[in-house]
């Protein structure tokens, strides 16, 4: 019962504005994901890498394969090639794995990815997909410099290697800034957590990824392989958006016509109003 | 007058026989005549004078794109969000109606706040068009309330996690306050019950009533007459022939001609966001609101659509310190009514109401507070046409007082909405007191400064 004043007493110091300020807490740089929805060779290699590795934990109900025609590919390529969970070309993407499953795997539902790109944005995926790295420390052995203590393990780590984690210290927020500018891969600055007793001035840390064991695949091909990936979720998040543009400059054209034609209309009419 | 006296349609050529035929059993041409052909209106609108039509089209276009919307949307928790998608991506041209949907509800908002600024500007809600002003200001809150019941539709997080916020401000009021909120939600959380009642208000019960009153608002519009920049009553200055205001045009051909100018404009404006930044940056589609809604996930940044965030500023800036301002201006106003008016029956109820509102202050927590400012921020515009005191109506002709404070107001009122999209801290919740404490005291202290302002002389015919 002690905690009630405590508790009142933190809430009236919040209301005030007197709470401490949490520490300075990392955040990740999102480098930008160099995607693009009308490169339709990168979407269909990222539409195979995200049935091969994703579509087994993660689903994506609100997409049909047969959507994929968009892509380029015929009913039967899809068939053939990417057709694994499905019988038919017109089923949604969706998984056999129930909630319950799930929950007891992996302690959260993995997300439906179908809008995805939409609540995180492309830049956050990309970054994401390229920041894991191996964390002794954790449940599934992984870790992830954008999303700290992810649920998810490395899908795709037999692709890009072992990352595992590299960290720097410096002494002021700046310098770590300054390496953290420099760095090739995305890198973190956070402040250490003080050590107990000891009365050391506060040192920043550089955290970013290196590869200890390479994958099957170069530093440059895996790269790619996520850029379509993440390519391949930005599109599925809304498949018109193509479509959608090459509409748009066809409307706003008419509209510039329209624009046209009844500013003349308008001060042929007001030209007897003096 | 009966049937037998009208005098046929002439003038429509093939058409003229029906359109005589249906004039004899319906007041066609009076209407006609009435609405368009002979309405007068002012020669001298400006560029603000096109949001009142465009607010209309925007109104056609939520009610057309709603319609189709409804064909295909799922009122069930368990499949709204996912039905959504389905308009999104399996209807034909659905992502098209969604789109102008979604873009549509800013650009109501856009339209209908150009709209009452141009009526802050000129003076539009001073003597008589008070009743206008009144029928201007219910169709504002309806369409707050439609917007509302329309977000949670989508009944992703955002969707979800607003309604709840809302709802929840009303369990803020004492002693009903918890019932009342329960009594809304229908459930103890935003639920299936809730998204099935705004569904129903959403798509009939709130239009209805928009509907309804923008006829009451065109048709009052059209008993007294537009105002115009100058502010002054064209009706005053009648041709002596024709009984027809000698700086009056009739509104067809010369204002549809004009309107529809402005409509080819707002439509490319439009088309733009709708094809190539339907999402705004996040500010007409928030992020959030892709992920479904999940009562066990409360997103770390709860902040409503750009139209609400003014209010929701207001709201957050009423802290348990800030109702010492709110005290302080409570006397500061008592004592202006007290010194300034002369009945002592007035005097006596200031007194007593300021003192009630004193130890209501300190009685009822601050949240309480926040959103009764919430709610007095949005009604406070009903009362303008009686806080304005100035001889003059049209800013061109008003002291730099009105100016000033106009000013003044229209930057609280941005800084305001700004902050309302982002998270609070300690400097932004000062700031936006100050935009609170600025944002009353434009309307409160109207009766003083607009009266002790020194206005231009009114011309007495309207200018360019």
């Amino acid at each position: 019962m002690n905690k009630i004043p405590a508790l009142c007493l933190s809430a009236a110091l919040f209301a005030l504005g007197l709470a401490p300020a949490p520490a300075f807490e990392g955040e990740m740089k999102l480098g930008r994901a160099p995607i693009d929805v009308r490169d339709t060779h990168s979407l269909q290699s990222g539409a195979r890498a995200f049935i091969n590795y994703c579509l087994n934990c993660h689903a994506a109900g609100l997409m049909r394969y047969n959507r994929m025609r968009d892509l380029g590919l015929t009913d039967d390529q899809i068939k053939d090639n990417l057709l694994f969970t499905a019988e038919k070309v017109g089923q949604l993407m969706d998984i056999a794995m129930t909630r319950e499953d799930a929950r007891q795997w992996f302690g959260t539902v993995p997300p439906d990815l179908s809008v995805i790109a939409r609540s995180r944005g492309a830049d956050w995926l990309y970054t994401y997909l390229l920041s894991f790295y191996r964390d002794p420390a954790s449940a599934n052995g992984w870790n992830n410099l954008v999303f700290n203590r992810v649920a998810m393990p490395h899908a795709l780590w037999q692709l890009q290697g072992d990352s595992v984690l590299d960290v720097r210290e410096f002494k002021s927020k700046e310098e770590a800034e300054a390496a953290q500018n420099q760095s090739r891969a995305f890198a973190l600055v956070e402040e250490a957590a003080p050590q107990a007793g000891a009365k050391e001035a506060p040192r920043f840390l550089l955290k970013t990824t290196r590869i200890d064991r390479p994958g099957s695949m170069t530093q440059i091909q895996y790269d790619e392989t996520v850029r379509d990936l993440v390519n391949y979720l930005v599109w599925m998040s809304e498949p018109n958006q193509v479509f959608r543009k090459q509409l748009g400059i066809v409307v706003v054209f008419f509209c510039a016509i329209l624009i046209f034609i009844t500013w003349f209309l308008y001060k042929e009419f007001w030209k007897d109003v003096h | 007058m009966a049937a037998a006296d009208k005098q046929p349609v002439t003038g429509a050529g093939p058409f003229n026989d029906l359109l005589t035929w249906i004039d004899q059993r319906y007041p066609l041409m009076s209407t006609w005549k009435a609405h368009l052909t002979e309405y007068y209106a002012p020669k001298n609108f400006n560029f603000w004078y096109y949001f009142g039509s465009l607010a209309m089209l925007v109104l056609v276009i939520q009610i057309v794109t709603g319609i189709w919307l409804t064909m295909h949307y799922k009122p069930d928790a368990t499949q709204a969000f996912a039905s959504v998608e389905y308009i999104m991506r399996e209807v034909s041209f659905g992502w098209l109606m969604r789109y102008l949907h979604s873009t549509g509800a800013s650009a109501f908002f856009i339209c209908v706040y150009l709209h009452m600024f141009r009526g802050m500007l000129y003076g539009s809600y001073r003597k008589p068009r008070e009743l206008l002003w009144i029928m201007g200001m219910l169709i504002f809150l309806c369409l707050m309330a439609e917007a509302f019941f329309g977000y949670l539709l989508p009944w992703g997080q955002m969707s979800y996690w607003g309604a709840q916020v809302i709802v929840n401000l009303f369990a803020a009021i004492p002693l009903i306050g918890p019932d009342l909120s329960l009594w809304i939600r229908g459930d103890y959380v935003v639920s299936d019950a809730t998204l099935n009642r705004f569904f129903a208000f959403h798509v009939i019960a709130v239009p209805l009533v928009l509907c309804g009153l923008v006829g009451a608002h065109l048709l009052a519009l059209h008993e007294v007459g537009s105002n115009n920049p100058d502010g002054i009553e064209i009706k005053k200055k009648k041709d002596p022939r024709t009984g027809i205001p000698l700086d009056g045009i009739p509104f067809h051909p010369y204002y549809t001609v004009k309107d529809i100018f402005g409509v080819a404009v707002f439509l490319a404006v439009f088309s733009i966001i709708v094809f190539f930044a339907p999402e705004m940056d996040g500010y007409f589609l928030e992020a959030n609101n892709f992920i479904p809604a999940d009562s066990l996930k409360t997103p770390e940044h709860i902040a409503p659509v750009w139209y609400f965030t003014p209010y929701y500023s207001i709201l957050r800036a009423v802290t348990d310190t800030f109702m010492w301002v709110l005290s302080a201006g409570v006397v500061v106003m008592a004592v202006l009514i007290v010194a300034s008016v002369g009945n002592g029956l007035i005097r006596i109820a200031t007194c007593v109401i300021a003192l009630a509102l004193l130890v209501g202050f300190f009685t009822f927590d601050a949240k309480f507070w926040g959103v009764v400012m919430m709610g007095v921020s949005t009604m406070i515009f009903f009362l303008l046409p009686w806080l304005d005191q100035a001889p003059a109506k049209s800013i061109r002709y008003r002291g730099p007082i009105y100016k000033l404070a106009l000013t003044v107001f229209v930057v609280a009122f941005g800084v305001l909405g700004y902050l309302g999209t982002q998270t609070v801290t300690e400097t932004r919740t000062l700031l936006a007191q100050v935009g609170t404490a600025l944002y009353f005291a434009f309307f409160f202290l109207m009766p003083w400064y607009s009266r002790i302002d020194k206005c231009a002389p009114e011309p007495e015919r309207v200018t360019k």
